[in-house]
């Protein structure tokens, strides 16, 4: 969770302590319903991927929250970089020709 | 309010970053795990989410007591869906101040040996069936009252954890003011328990937003950083004004003989709590602090043969997945 591009804040804190022996931390995705795709919900600790599920379906789906449940440990995610924003999003800000209000269609031709 | 007293920590950072984070909060932005922070602000963050944690988590105790003990299968299973939410509002929370740079069991750890808070109204006993009532109808309404500002935090992960806690609460609240309702409508006896019940949480409700901090810097600093939305005296003033027309609903009386409307400020006047038995609270010397405590630690040493055994299996069991790869 060290590395710079984790999910988690890289602070003097989390540095300079030793490493716990822990569960490790898990993040839960949920699909809500048939045809959405799954959503972050949050984090949670179990030994293994069988218990994460178990807990992540007791902790995120006590109301009929989901149809499925993905868990993948938080130290394999890679992240983008808060001081990155600018080189990575925004070129796409100049680019307005990429949405269809750039156009203007007169009102004759119909819906398109 | 489920965290009390929160000291900010002052701040010494470059004043132009400071000021550049300061506008981002301004501006409604939110504010994520991995953005430039103050240290004061992580800090506060931790101890400030770290204690309402620790409320959810040890706040299941005094209703734990009762559900072996509940009138009906029905109302069992709904206390037991109650106190199975707050273990799950505590596991978000935490969730939320270990995106800050801290672990769950160092929190845990810091909450069994007395580091760490939680807030003051759960060192009070559950005597009666009836306090289940006063309890979700007083306690989480409270904690309804500061949560719901909450969710608008700057800090993101605290904020959509807040988000999640105030969808599942107001059942909580529901829940407790029904059985106040029972409680009124069934024999005298059983009114007298729920006037008992509202008798004794009363003051302690009143305390959960903790003492005025109209004045107190560590408020001025939280709320513009926006880990703090309203003072507690607008937040107490709020669940007086709202609470006593319930109470009157119930044929209750709130124990406050100078409880009186003032149409001036279109609000209740009302007596302060004791604040030196809340001090008392806070420093450990409560009906219930040692029974609590003790409680907790229990649990996390009879617990450490489960989390010790089910890492060392899954240890084994990857070690044996690489082996086959």
């Amino acid at each position: 969770m060290s590395s710079p591009n984790a999910a988690y804040p890289d602070t003097p804190e989390t540095r300079t302590r030793p490493k716990r022996h822990e569960w490790p931390l898990w993040e839960v995705f949920i699909r809500g319903q048939h045809g959405m795709s799954h959503r972050h919900v949050g984090s949670l600790h179990a030994p293994d991927e069988e218990m994460a599920i178990k807990n992540a379906r007791d902790v995120y789906t006590r109301r009929n929250e989901g149809v499925s449940i993905w868990v993948v440990e938080a130290r394999h995610i890679a992240a983008s970089s808060p001081s990155e924003k600018g080189p990575l999003y925004e070129p796409s800000e100049s680019k307005v020709y990429r949405h269809p209000t750039f156009f203007d269609i007169p009102d004759e031709v119909g819906a398109m | 309010m489920y965290a009390q007293m929160v000291k900010s920590e002052a701040t010494q950072e470059d004043p132009e970053r400071l000021a550049a984070f300061q506008a981002r909060i301004d501006a409604g932005e939110k504010i994520e795990p991995k953005d430039w922070m103050p240290a004061g602000y992580r800090k506060t963050l931790i101890r400030q989410i770290g204690q309402h944690a620790h409320s959810e988590i040890v706040g299941q105790l005094p209703e734990g007591n009762w559900i072996t003990r509940a009138p009906t299968l029905e109302r069992k299973a709904i206390l037991l869906a109650k106190v199975q939410d707050e273990a799950g509002h505590g596991l978000y929370l935490y969730c939320a101040a270990e995106t800050l740079g801290v672990t769950r069991d160092e929190m845990t750890e810091m909450l069994l040996d007395g580091r760490m808070k939680y807030s003051s109204i759960f060192n009070y006993p559950t005597l009666t069936w009836a306090d289940m009532g006063a309890v979700g109808w007083l306690v989480d309404g409270a904690a309804i009252m500061n949560q719901v500002p909450l969710q608008r935090t700057s800090f993101g992960p605290y904020s959509r954890a807040m988000i999640r806690v105030c969808k599942e609460e107001s059942f909580h609240q529901r829940q407790g003011y029904d059985i106040m309702m029972k409680m009124c409508a069934g024999t005298p006896e059983q009114k007298a328990m729920a006037q008992n019940a509202l008798n004794r949480f009363w003051y302690p409700s009143l305390m959960m937003f903790g003492p005025s901090d109209k004045d107190s810097v560590h408020s001025a600093q939280s709320m513009a950083w926006k880990i703090k939305m309203n003072t507690n005296d607008e937040l107490r003033q709020k669940f007086v004004d709202q609470t006593v027309p319930q109470a009157e609903y119930l044929g209750l009386t709130v124990p406050d003989e100078t409880l009186k409307w003032n149409d001036e400020k279109g609000g209740y006047d009302f007596a302060e709590p004791d604040w030196d038995e809340f001090f008392e609270v806070i420093q450990g010397n409560g009906p219930c602090n040692t029974e609590r405590l003790a409680a907790r630690n229990k649990a996390w040493d009879d617990g450490k043969w489960v989390r010790d055994g089910l890492l060392a299996h899954a240890e084994k069991k990857a070690a044996r997945r690489v082996a086959a790869e």
